[in-house]
């Protein structure tokens, strides 16, 4: 088999006294699509963070294509969406174009051709449907749309993995479903592997290849028909939560 | 005022570090307005008068320094940012406690150095409300070089600053230097706190970075043309209140952000009408 596209082994973390992963691992197959599924507070956003290298390991291992992440260096090959992407200043005066463009900022260079530059920003906005709103500020924007082009951000560096935390919260219901179906085709046709977050366990079962259950420790790794099948209460363990008080949980 | 241009030099020098300070001061000012940060104008700029004051109390020392009170104030806008980051890092959850801590110090300091160094003169009151001829040739040249070297940085790391701004976790998961790029904005804005009280005085410093921004907000449809805009606005009110001044014999510090406070309300003005006038349009 080929080297797994992430890897993570018996990685533990703690803020202060307060332990929030345990003996986590499973590893990530190129071109897959996973979701990462537990409830508030369950770790998920940590180890995102982990993955990403923006938080330092303190006990086991992550590989990134058969690297360990703190020598990762090639950054424009894993791309974020955050679940905090939302929450930047509405009054910022920036345009759709100008915030996708950020998404090249690390790699470019003073002489790089700035309409190669134009090209790939247009493409992205082209691919997450949003050419219309290019010159437009992003704070005007509704929140499905300001998503789309987060996403387009995290694109238009043509990476490998992309990585959505909870991106969906705060969208609403119809833009969801353009949403998983944008995913799907990112996946599919453009071969972008996928891992997104949700402690919303109810619709990404049905879309993703391969599902992860986190509540410190890791619950579940497999199939999600699998796991669709399992009873009620086989699933409440593996969610290591009630899933009554899950389904309110929005 | 031509001919006094070109038959005293103090003048001359005051008006070229006024263009200069018109350019670097809105330029910064963008990313510190945009970043929330618009308060570190205020305490860098009290500290650098602590630093000036301090200068002159050294020039009344037996053993004077070759540091003029002007670098004096420079070193200590520096360091100052160097401390806000350094208490920035130390109350991680308590990050906006790090200006007032930096800006009392200032005053404080500023107060003693004052006093020892024989209380408020002419020279005290030039630095702060702005002085139309007390630059010389010296502190423009200095000038001169901070101009140049904070817009060679701030062109090289554009983007990055930019991004930055807007969404730190997105920039340093992309694989920007977060923490660099951070610290060396700070010393620039120190540079260009010192450098504009030369003019405008260090009262009114965070009025000449944030009011030609506040302006330019309105109008610019992005990030670039913000800049853009801002620039003009500054320059603008900095030629009207450097001649104004000039020809009332009123400290600049004061014309200038009188005029940059009245483009504000002049735009504001223009874009209520023009809303009107669209509204009108769609009704008759
Ligand atoms: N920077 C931090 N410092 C201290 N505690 C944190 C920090 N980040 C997260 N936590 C805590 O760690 C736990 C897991 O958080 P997180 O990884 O964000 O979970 P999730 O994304 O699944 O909601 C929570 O209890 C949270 O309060
Ligand atoms: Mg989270």
């Amino acid at each position: 088999m080929s080297t797994p596209l992430v890897s993570v082994s018996h990685l533990s973390h703690r803020y202060d006294q307060h332990s929030v992963l345990e003996d986590v691992s499973f590893d990530v197959e190129e071109g897959s699509f996973v979701g990462l599924v537990g409830p508030n507070g369950s770790g998920k956003t940590t180890l995102i963070k982990l993955i990403l290298g923006i938080e330092r390991i303190q006990k086991g291992s992550i590989e990134i294509f058969g690297k360990p992440v703190q020598r990762f260096k090639n950054k424009g090959h894993i791309s974020f969406v955050s679940q905090k992407a939302n929450s930047f200043n509405r009054g910022f005066p920036a345009t759709a174009k100008e915030v996708v463009g950020m998404g090249l900022t690390a790699r470019s260079s003073l002489f790089q051709s700035q309409s190669n530059v134009n090209e790939q920003i247009k493409q992205a906005l082209e691919y997450v449907n949003m050419t219309a709103f290019a010159n437009q500020n992003i704070g005007e924007l509704s929140g499905g749309q300001q998503q789309r082009v987060f996403i387009a951000r995290a694109l238009v560096s043509k990476p490998k993995l992309l990585i959505l935390d909870e991106p969906t919260v705060g969208v609403d219901t119809d833009n969801v479903q353009q949403f998983y179906q944008l995913l799907s085709t990112l996946n599919r046709e453009l071969g972008i592997t996928l891992i997104l977050v949700s402690h919303d366990i109810g619709t990404i079962t049905t879309q993703v290849n391969d599902l992860l259950c986190l509540n410190k420790n890791l619950h579940y790794h497999g199939d999600p028909n699998k796991f669709e099948q399992l009873s009620n209460e086989e699933r409440s363990t593996f969610y290591g939560h009630d899933l009554n008080v899950i389904t309110h949980d929005h | 005022m031509l001919e006094a241009l070109l038959n005293y030099e103090l003048l001359r020098n005051t008006f070229f570090t006024g263009l200069l300070v018109g350019l670097i001061a809105p330029l910064l000012g963008t990313f510190v307005v945009v970043q929330r940060q618009a308060m570190i104008a205020d305490g860098l700029s009290h500290v650098t008068l602590a630093g000036i004051a301090f200068g002159m109390f050294m020039q009344k020392q037996p053993m004077s320094t070759m540091i003029t009170p002007f670098q004096f104030g420079m070193i200590f806008s520096i360091a100052g940012a160097v401390i806000i980051e350094k208490l920035r890092s130390m109350y991680r959850e308590f990050q906006e406690i790090a200006i007032p801590i930096i800006h009392s110090l200032g005053v404080g300091l500023a107060i003693v150095f004052i006093a020892l160094a024989n209380g408020i003169n002419t020279d005290i009151y030039s630095y702060l409300f702005g002085s139309v001829a007390a630059v010389s040739r010296n502190d423009l040249l200095l000038i001169l070089g901070t101009t140049i070297f904070v817009v060679v940085i701030v062109f090289v790391l554009y983007k990055k600053l930019f991004a930055l701004s807007f969404d730190e976790e997105f920039a340093e998961v992309s694989g920007i230097r977060a923490r660099f790029i951070h610290y060396l904005f700070m010393i620039l804005t120190a540079l260009v706190i010192a450098a504009s009280i030369r003019i405008v005085g260090v009262l009114l410093v965070s009025a000449l970075m944030t009011l030609p921004v506040a302006t330019s907000m309105r109008v610019a449809k992005s990030f670039k043309q913000t800049i853009w805009y801002s620039i003009l606005y500054g320059e603008v009110a900095v030629i009207i209140g450097l001649i104004s001044g000039y020809y009332l014999e009123i400290p600049p510090g004061g014309t200038i952000v009188l005029t940059a406070v009245l483009l504000l309300g002049l735009t504001l003005l223009v874009k209520k009408i023009k809303s009107l006038g669209r509204i009108e349009g769609e009704h008759s």
